[in-house]
């Protein structure tokens, strides 16, 4: 068990989970991958999970976890084997599903090291930082369709700009997101765009904020508006999808949204 | 247009483009057919690799970039403009798998590594590498994930058919020293070490 112990403790940190771990016992001892000497293997993979107890390693639930499936499969492997009425039904061997994961496992584990080593833009290769090229502003070409992360990124930041009121306030004002949507459409009419961040100027409340960024996704929602921008990192614009008619007013029961 | 008039064209609209440009885009932007502009990027390639250039032309996600030549890295590096991309093991791991099997669910990724890789998964999101492809139509709708454009280019690759070839094991695979992964990767002048990402 000591001697066990010296051997394993020093390279803990250096395995990924307990698949890692396991492959590098089997292969350490020359185990037959098809033929894992189930008793041995739970041995030393249980020294060194109590060799990380002592170093106080956060001692991460994967690797219990594993602990508990080797055991599960040891005892299958102790219980006398059942006399099968049908014999055609053959058990698989309760080790199987373990040789897969582990063989599947080395397989991306190899094939990340060579991703590693692939030659990489701004490692190994460079290419020019070009700038960027003005963006025409009265056309759509060139525009994207803005994904979540960019848009939730957005949402950060504007958020950034209106910090949290230490104050709790009770106020009667009620923010309707019905009312917003028609102040964002009404801003909309005659206008072929407006910039995200727009929407959120002039010392906004976060209250107010996190309203208007429901109204926006209501629009989103009801196809009346899209998001676009003019690169993959570039200024969020948020574009009329529909001809917006003079008068107007949307038409939302209020209920039908569920905010209230 | 004279292979020789579209050849210098061709390396001027690929010099200026901020990023990998398509064939097809220089064709429209050149109101020439595709196969024209084909044959000039083929001459590009050509004289690139036969004159001494520092650089040379790449196929990366569907398009074609000027990109210094692997060799010149070090000396490249020394300007400290760059600021690379530093994979963890972990990182890396859980990028592989998703690029070869996607589209995948985080708790395929998670039963693959055996390990859990939600905080692995949100960096790789963060750094646009991965995107949510959408939603699995199977109880709990979980998301389903995949590699972006900007995966393409960081690896220098025209698609995902270009990604080197997955080696299927029946037998185990000598064992790598385990900490040789970091040790090859080239020092960066960065000082924080490489464990980032």
């Amino acid at each position: 068990m000591n001697a066990g112990m010296e051997n394993y403790a020093i390279q803990l940190e250096n395995f990924e989970g307990p698949l890692d771990l396991l492959l590098h016992l089997i292969k350490k001892n020359e185990m037959d991958i098809y033929d894992i000497p189930m008793a041995a293997i739970t041995d030393q993979y249980l020294t060194i999970l109590d060799a990380m107890k002592i170093l106080n390693l956060d001692l991460a639930g994967e690797f219990l976890l594993m602990a508990a499936t080797l055991l599960h499969i040891k005892s299958k492997l102790l219980l006398p084997k059942m006399v099968e009425e049908e014999p055609e039904e053959e058990e698989e061997d309760p080790r199987a599903e373990l040789v897969r994961r582990l063989l599947e496992y080395q397989k991306y584990k190899e094939v990340s090291q060579t991703l590693e080593r692939q030659p990489r833009l701004g490692r190994d290769l460079f290419a020019r930082a070009a700038p960027q090229p003005e963006v025409l502003e009265d056309t759509e070409a060139g525009f994207v369709a803005v994904g979540l992360y960019d848009l939730l990124a957005a949402l950060r930041d504007v958020l950034k700009e209106s910090p949290e009121q230490l104050v709790h306030e009770v106020n009667m004002e009620q923010l309707s997101v019905k009312d917003r949507i028609n102040v964002i459409l009404s801003s909309l009419q005659g206008q072929e765009s407006i910039a995200f961040v727009d929407l959120f100027s002039g010392g906004i409340k976060r209250n107010e904020l996190i309203v208007t960024f429901l109204a926006l996704l209501e629009l989103v929602k009801l196809r009346m508006v899209r998001f676009m921008q003019n690169t993959s990192h570039g200024t969020i614009w948020l574009f009329p999808a529909v001809v917006l008619d003079e008068t107007g007013d949307l038409d939302i029961i209020e209920d039908t949204l569920g905010y209230t | 247009m004279d292979i020789l008039e579209l050849t210098p064209l061709v390396e001027a609209l690929i010099f200026a483009a901020d990023g990998p440009i398509k064939a097809e885009r220089i064709a429209e932007a050149l109101d020439t057919d595709q196969a024209e502009i084909m044959s000039a990027i083929e001459a590009l390639e050509v004289d690139y690799a036969e004159r001494p250039r520092g650089f040379f032309l790449q196929q990366v996600s569907g398009g074609y970039q000027l990109r210094t030549r692997p060799e010149y890295a070090d000396y490249l590096r020394r300007l400290g403009h760059s600021r690379p991309f530093k994979f963890s093991r972990p990182a890396m791991e859980s990028l592989a798998i998703i690029a070869y099997r996607q589209p995948v669910t985080r708790s395929e990724v998670e039963y693959l590594r055996g390990v859990d890789s939600g905080s692995v998964l949100k960096t790789l999101l963060e750094k646009r590498l991965v995107r949510i492809l959408g939603k699995k139509d199977i109880p709990g709708k979980p998301m389903i994930y995949g590699t972006t454009r900007e995966f393409l280019e960081l690896f220098g690759l025209s698609d995902l058919s270009a990604l080197p070839t997955l080696r299927e094991f029946s037998e185990l695979a000598p064992e790598e020293e385990n900490g040789a992964f970091m040790a090859n990767l080239p020092l960066l002048v960065d000082e924080d070490g490489l464990t980032e990402l």
